[in-house]
């Protein structure tokens, strides 16, 4: 499965859901599959999904999902340490691991290679780890929403990318109605 | 008057409880002071840029931010202020040692210091530098003003403000 495909599988399972979504292909996606006022959208600034969710995390209660890409978490990998010490129960980073820079054409990145997210992930202390193959992600991400732990899953599926239009939602307008979510 | 007590105080009163920092010498003081009170919460980051990304999760999420950094995140910071912070209208305090300054002993820190206020001036940000330790007094409005326009504001806080670096 590509990452598009992936998106679409989900797409109901978090729906009603707090999402962050990585900058390019991943929010452009997600925006035509099941655009939501739940949903943050990430214009720019390639590597804070996962910041953003997080101290969206620490700052209310209600679940937050972070989905990000392995490009996107070897570009800020000090995220991982932070996470893993300051963990919250209402956490969900989902790495959506095709081992490629998919925005940019699809160039390798090191996790495609002999990086293991996974490790690192534990390595930095996360205690909830999950590595998971494309196919089988759906149960997997559902019950790392119930849980009351903190989980990181890594999702290996393959690259590729479907064409598709830019966001042309102006920034504010994303934020404040995500703002308004949030606080409903 | 104990210039860590009065900062850290000024960011309880106007109802700043999330803050994040990258330490410096001369923040040490305020950055222990914030991490012991109960009103804030406190995570430090590995890297500021980071750090603006929790503060606009936690924005999102209904609390005031603040962020504590050397000047030298500049550099690191300018995707991250243009794109995110100023994109999207969001209100960040920075409060900043402003390293590079008269009294620094280190030559190196000049190299970015030089490039400080070139840089935010160029990003539009509206930039108040604490010289004289009743500057501080101002650090009450600035947070005001900062959540009043929803913009990044730098407070440069340099070494004399601080009272220099003791015997160096």
């Amino acid at each position: 499965m590509i990452r598009s495909e992936i998106l679409k599988e989900i797409a109901p399972i978090i729906r009603d859901h707090l999402v962050v979504c990585n900058i390019g292909l991943p929010s452009q996606e997600l925006h035509m599959i099941d655009d939501q006022p739940t949903n943050f959208y990430m214009l720019g600034t390639m590597g804070l999904s996962s910041s953003i969710g997080f101290g969206l995390a620490l700052a209310q209660d209600k679940p937050v999902i972070s989905i990000d890409g392995d490009g996107s978490v070897l570009t800020n990998l000090g995220t991982l340490p932070t996470i893993a010490n300051n963990a919250t129960g209402n956490y969900t980073l989902l790495i959506i691991d095709n081992g490629s820079y998919g925005s940019t054409g699809d160039q390798p990145t090191y996790a495609g290679r002999k990086t293991s997210l996974t490790s690192v992930a534990k390595a930095c202390g996360c205690d909830n780890v999950i590595e998971v193959q494309d196919k089988d992600l759906g149960p997997v991400l559902q019950s790392a929403i119930d849980s009351d732990e903190m989980t990181i899953i890594v999702c290996k599926c393959d690259s590729g990318n479907i064409k598709l239009p830019v966001i042309t939602m102006d920034p504010v307008v994303i934020r404040d109605r995500f703002m308004k979510a949030v606080q409903a | 008057m104990n210039i860590d007590k009065k900062i850290a105080g000024d960011l309880v009163a106007n109802d700043v409880s999330f803050i994040t920092t990258v330490p410096c010498k001369q923040l040490a003081g305020v950055i222990e002071e914030i991490d012991q009170r109960d009103d804030i919460f406190h995570i430090p980051s590995n890297k500021e840029d980071e750090g603006m990304g929790l503060c606009a999760g936690a924005w999102m999420g209904g609390k005031r931010p603040a962020i504590i950094m050397q000047n030298t995140a500049i550099g690191v910071t300018i995707n991250t202020l243009a794109t995110l912070i100023q994109y999207y209208r969001m209100p960040l305090p920075m409060l900043i040692s402003y390293r590079g300054e008269l009294r620094e002993p280190v030559a190196c820190q000049v190299e970015m210091a030089v490039h400080t206020k070139a840089l935010l001036a160029q990003m539009n940000i509206p930039t108040y530098h604490f010289h004289k330790q009743s500057d501080v007094e101002e650090f009450d409005m600035i947070l005001k003003y900062t959540f009043m326009c929803n913009k990044p504001v730098a407070i440069l806080t340099d070494a004399n403000f601080w009272g220099g670096y003791g015997d160096q």
